[in-house]
Parts: C-alpha cells; structure tokens; sequence
C-alpha cells in the first residue's frame, strides 16, 4: 500500500527520513517517576523502533499511562533521560513534543466536544499551518487558501477513516467508537512520526474492534507511523504488536516479541497472580 | 421560497467552508444589513436610533467581546465593564490630546489599549480556571474602576470627576455632543460594529477560533496538537478586551455623551455576561440576541402599558418589568441551557427538512 491509494500528495508526503527504519526512534532510559512518596515508574528502560508497532501492556496500575504521559512531556521523570531521533531531552512541554512529531490519543476520550469532526481532524493540522494572526483577520486570500490546502490533506484522513458521512456532526453527538476513530484521525493530522495510542480499542464491541485494528496495521504500514499502543486486550496485542513492553508495578517485567512474553513466568504471574 | 439547501450543490471547498453556505442565508444576511443601513435611518424615529439601536449594537459589541473570551476560549471574566472602562478613558485622553485626529481613528485605536491590559489580566489564566479565574477577572473590574475615580489625569482633572464628549466631527458633520444627529451617530456606530462583527467571523471560523475553541473544550489536548496555551488565552483576552474598548468607547462617544465611573461598575460586567449567556455561549449571533433580549425587552415592556390604555405609575412599570425579564431568562434557560442561539439553530434546522420530523 502507498500514499497514492487514498489518493493526493498531501499527507505524510513529507517524511523525515532521518532515523532509518528499524533503528531506534525513541529511547527511554532508566526513567523513574515519582508523585510524592508514589513510585509510579521505576527505573524502567526500552527503546521504540522505526515503523514498529511497540505495545506497552500490564495490569491496571503498572505506570503505562504514566509512561505515555511520560513521553509526551506532561510529567517530568525525576530520573532518567528519554531520546527522539537521538535527540535527548529532560524537560519538554507537550506542544513541543507535538512539534517534534509526537501524536496521541486518550485512554477516555479527548476530542474537542463542541466542534464538529471536520474542526476536530482541522486543528490537528494547527501545526502546520503557517499564516499568522493578521492573515487571519482577512480570512479571504492566503488564509483561506491555505485553510483549503489543509482541508483537502484532512479530506484525505477523512476518506481513509470512513467518516464521510459525520464531516459535519459535531462529535459530542457521535457513537463512541466513531469518536475514537475520529481522534485517531485528529491524531494522524499532526502527520506523526510516532503515535501513541491510549488503549485505542477500549469498550468497543468485536467489529469496532476489528475496524481499529485495520486503521492502527493501515497507518502503519501505509504512511510509516511508528506505532507505540497501550490495549488490555491480548488478542489484539498479540496479533498487532512487533515487540511488547510489560510493567508491573512501575518496574519492567519483560520485554521482547509477543510469543516471548507470553511465555515468560514474570508476565504469567503478574497477570495471574502466585500462589503463596 | 423556502428556507432549504436542496439542489445547492458545492463543487469546491471553498464554497462548502464558507461562512454562509446556504444561499437562503446570504439573501437573509443582505436583507438584514439592507434594513440596518439604509431603512432604519431612513425611517427610523430619534427615539429608536438613539435610545433602542445605538445601545443596542454598543451591547451587543461588549457582548461579542465577552463571548469570543467566555464562549469560545472558555475563560469566564467578569471585568468586562473595567475593559470597556479603558477603552472609554483611552479614547477621551486621545481625543482630548490630539482633537485634530478623527474620532472614528481614536474609537479603533482606544481598543488596542483596552487590549493591552486584558493581556495584563488574562495572565494568571495560565494557572487558574473556572471560577477561580472569574475572581481574577474580578480584580481587574475593581482595580479599574477605582483608576477611572482615584486617578483625576485620566478625566483630565474635571472637578465633576465624569468624562464629557467633546464635540467632533465627522466629514463635517457633529457626531458628538447636543448636535449630532441620531442617524449619523447610529450609521457610525452599525459600521464600526458591522465591521468588528464580520472580522470576529473570519477569526473564529479559522486556525485562531479553532484553537480557542480547542483550549476551551479539551485543554491537555489542545497542548498535545501544538497549541501552546498561554499564547491562545492571552490572544482571546486580547481581542475580546480589544472589543469591549471599542464597544466602551462608542458608549461614552456615540450613546451617554458622557460617563461616570459608576457606568463601568461591576453590574455593567454580569449584564454583559448575562447576554452571553442568555444569548448562546459560543454564537456570534448569539451576542446580538443577548443584547436584544436583555437591552430590548424592557423597552418593549415598558411601551406596552401605554399602548394597550393602561394607566400604571412609572415605578410599577419598572418592577413588572423585572420580574418579567426576570422570569423570561429563568424560561429560557430551562427550555434551552444553551442560549437563544440554540433555539435559532433548532428552528433552522426544522425549517431545512419541513415538512419532515428529520
């Protein structure tokens, strides 16, 4: 599959190349977070692949929103550093994290309720778009022209998504697993290098689920998204992800393919408890 | 004709992104503006232009303000009235400094220190919301107020502690003081609100309104799409507090002639944001039904009794009208949380699939 199947030049036709496929894209090393006298991460290190699918699974608690969140630069590790493209960083703000090409969805979800899907899948593209405030005021010239440069990009999401037919709902009134595909989309507007998703697949029904996880293989393969995803579901973890990352308890309990970890004794044990 | 879209077709984006996609709405917007330009003056007496339009559009001004911070970026201020306050005492030092200047120039350029200063108050916005920042706003309504009385260079010393209007003219003609005519001030005003009212639609239906709109609903990820926060709240404070300047400007210019501190008091702020409320929080359309409704029905209330030969004293006029607008806004707001604009949306939409439920 390629770019030209959903049609356009537009989105992803500008890749950064920098990072070959295969080699690291994101490094987490020795990482701790702590709330006050809470270890929510400890000491937890793994790195993310160029055009992998990285799932981070574990039982409730065992930090893995943390560690997104981590990622994004919404919580400062104590310790530890993370790299992107090589590049190490202590302190981020989210919207530079953005700028560097890092893109998210929420566990619940986060989509901009009074807006309608257009709007939504629009301001993921805020980013790129360059016209400043006094264009803005004139909204006819080049800041409409580039407002349709940018819709016909978010067209092209909408197409990819199958969510023609609610372009102008606005998203508070739509079904829940339409609003997680259209946040996917507004996750995708940003044209990422690395996605992460917030268990993109929960409380949906088995065709929902199905759908999510041709979207989630398609942006990978398709467009080149690497792909780090949180899911409890282990038969889509298992079928979807390259690698796999456990945490228990803030601590990392495995890691490796997912015919591995599922055979280790530690992941057994975390999800099944041991017997005293 | 009907109000429907049927057979409409759009074949480009541009035409499916515009402001008013439906060919009914252009003729009705062309109507409106037709009526507001050249029938009202027209026809209009000196009581409808001076004392029901006039105020009218300077509320619905403030009131477009308010609604660009409240409604759309979501920061809930309650300095309104100190906002207009600068933008009225920014305008009478300017013309007062440099009368040779047109008004109109100083009206518009009193805004942009109105601006100034909502920046200065929208600051602690970064950290606190809600409520909270309601306080914060409030701050600034009182610290304001009392400049407008504790600071006597700002009314240029007057013993009367009040700023006057000074008579300016406009292609030789007054447009302000006792010979201004109401139709000139009226025209003058219906352009300058007609103006900001057109380049508030091209902000919110563009990168800047989304943005605003995406801080209001989902702050953390507005911040994950690269919206940077504080730069996108300190921009809605400063064009809303830009607009209720020039909406304070043309008040004290264009509406009283002149104004005491007291005009800019704190009730002056939670009217305004009643209209916002009343009208339809996020609605540009909204602001104007607001105003219509807060600032118009008292007026028609009061007209009433004379008109169907009742003989009430003036003082029970007055509380009926309370308790009728006072109950008006309670039924309102049971029947449609979300503003009068809603219900105009509602009726839109039941008038596009007529004869249809949907």
């Amino acid at each position: 599959m390629s770019n030209q199947i959903i049609g356009g030049p537009g989105l992803f036709s500008r890749r950064d190349d920098s990072v070959a496929k295969g080699e690291p894209l994101l490094t987490v090393e020795n990482v701790s977070l702590r709330f006050g006298g809470v270890r929510a991460i400890s000491d937890v290190s793994f790195d993310i692949r160029k055009g992998e699918v990285r799932a981070i699974i574990g039982p409730n608690g065992a930090g893995k929103t943390s560690m997104l969140n981590v990622i994004n630069g919404f919580y400062h590790p104590q310790e530890g550093r993370i790299s992107f493209r090589g590049q190490t960083r202590r302190r981020m703000r989210p919207s530079h994290a953005a700028a560097q090409g890092i893109s998210r969805t929420f566990q619940n979800v986060a989509l901009f309720k009074g807006m309608s899907t257009l709007d939504n899948i629009m301001a993921g593209r805020t980013l790129h778009m360059k016209r400043g405030f006094f264009w803005q005021l004139w909204r006819h010239g080049p800041a409409l022209d580039e407002e349709i440069r940018h819709r016909r990009v978010v067209e092209e999401i909408i197409d990819f998504l199958e969510i023609e037919a609610v372009r102008k709902t606005p998203v508070g009134k739509l079904p829940y697993g339409l609003q997680k595909r259209v946040e996917l989309g507004r996750a995708l507007a940003m044209e990422p290098d690395l996605l992460l998703l917030d268990e993109p697949m929960a409380g949906m029904n088995l065709e929902e689920k199905e759908d999510m996880c041709r979207f989630i293989l398609d942006v990978n393969n398709a467009f080149g998204v690497t792909i780090a995803l949180i899911e409890h579901d282990m038969g889509v973890v298992m079928d979807l992800s390259d690698r796999v990352v456990v945490l228990e308890y803030g601590r990392k309990i495995a890691d490796g393919a997912p015919d591995e970890v599922k055979a280790s004794q530690a992941v057994i044990d975390a999800y099944l408890g041991v017997a005293h | 004709m009907l109000y429907r879209e049927t057979g409409q077709f759009k074949t480009s984006y541009k035409a499916d992104m515009a402001v008013f996609p439906i060919r009914q709405d252009r003729i009705g917007l062309a109507v409106i503006l037709l009526l507001a330009f050249v029938a009202t003056p027209l026809f209009g007496s000196a009581f409808l232009l001076s004392a029901v339009m006039i105020p009218l559009l300077v509320f619905a001004l403030a009131a477009l303000g308010l609604n660009l911070l409240t409604g759309y970026t979501g920061q809930l201020s309650l300095g309104t009235a100190g906002f207009m306050g600068v933008g009225a005492y920014a305008c009478y030092k300017l013309t007062t400094f440099f009368p040779e200047v047109n008004l109109i120039v100083w009206i518009l350029a009193s805004g942009f220190f109105s601006a100034a200063v909502g920046v200065l108050f929208g600051l602690p916005s970064l950290r606190i919301k809600g409520f909270y920042l309601a306080v914060a706003t409030l701050a600034a309504q009182f610290f304001l107020q009392w400049c407008f009385i504790r600071i006597p260079w700002l009314y240029n010393n007057n013993v009367s502690g009040a700023i006057e209007a000074p008579v300016r003219t406009l292609f030789g003609m007054p447009i302000t003081g006792p010979h201004a005519t109401p139709e000139l001030r009226y025209l003058v005003v219906l352009s300058i609100v007609a103006l900001l009212t057109w380049i508030a639609s091209n902000l919110v239906h563009g990168r800047v309104g989304r943005s605003w709109m995406a801080v209001r609903d989902m702050d953390i990820a507005a911040e994950l799409m690269g919206i940077r926060l504080l730069p996108t709240k300190l921009l809605a404070f400063a064009v809303s507090s830009f607009y209720c300047g020039v909406a304070g400007a043309l008040m004290v210019f264009l509406w009283y002639g002149s104004a005491e501190p007291e005009v800019f008091s704190i009730s002056q702020s939670f009217l305004i944001l009643f209209m916002v409320i009343i009208g339809g929080l996020g609605s540009l359309i909204g602001s104007f039904f607001g105003a219509a409704l807060i600032y118009g029905l008292p007026i028609v209330l009061k007209s009433l009794f004379p008109m169907l030969g009742l003989s009430v004293g003036a003082a029970t006029i007055e509380h009926i009208t309370f308790m009728v607008v006072g109950a008006m806004i309670i039924g309102f707001l049971i029947v449609e949380p979300h503003g009068l604009a809603s219900i105009w949306r509602t009726i839109k939409q039941k008038l596009r699939v007529w004869p249809f439920p949907y």
